[in-house]
């Protein structure tokens, strides 16, 4: 079983090397990684199980730190931290504002 | 399988494809390398990674493998390797 994240060998096109900053909720992203595995919520290696289990199309297709997210989010629910509903319930919240803010 | 390697020993990666968070890359599975050095004992990450405490510790070492031994359709020098670290469970002597 070869994970989406084991490519050594396998045919790629070139890697894109432009720099660029990162956004604002990437460095949150980051900071919540860290601050969660501080106070014991999560391991590495358990992020990297969650982000290596998003699947092929959910791994080639999100941004670093959109896989960081989900697998954060995956984990904390595997753990009890969070449970699904509260995770959807806060998505549809931040969405709703964001349509608010757009009108 | 998991023996205590000394550098200089020729070893084989185990050729197995099991789910969840594995270190050792497929493409390195099944192949023939040699130990350069041992690393140290460490948590196991396969079994940090499903929220338990890596106990026992596994053996790290450093593996040394032929390029050519990799990629059939190698087309660079005899002489060109690449290392990897690779936990004691995943090694068989030769």
């Amino acid at each position: 079983m070869r994970g989406p994240h084991d490519v050594g060998g396998l045919s790629a096109g070139p890697v894109d090397q432009t720099p660029h900053d990162q956004d604002h909720w990437e460095k949150e992203i980051d900071a919540l990684n860290q601050l969660l595995a501080q106070k014991g919520y999560r391991k590495t290696d358990e992020n990297r199980r969650a982000i290596e289990n998003l699947g092929h199309d959910a791994y080639n297709t999100l941004t670093y730190y959109e896989r960081w997210a989900g697998a954060l989010a995956r984990v904390l629910i595997d753990k009890g931290v969070l449970t699904q509903d509260e995770v959807d319930a806060k998505v549809a919240a931040v969405r709703a504002r964001l349509a608010r803010d757009a009108a | 399988m998991g023996g205590d390697f000394s550098p200089g020993t020729r070893v084989r990666v185990r050729e197995d494809f099991p789910l969840g968070h594995i270190r050792t890359p497929v493409y390195m599975r099944g192949k023939e390398g040699v130990v350069t050095r041992r690393l140290g004992r460490f948590p196991n990450p396969e079994t940090l990674a499903i929220g338990r405490d890596g106990l026992p510790r596994k053996v790290l070492y450093e593996v040394r493998f032929r390029q050519a031994d990799l990629w059939p359709d190698y087309a660079g020098g005899p002489a060109d390797t690449v290392d990897a670290d690779i936990y004691e469970h995943w090694l068989e002597q030769i």
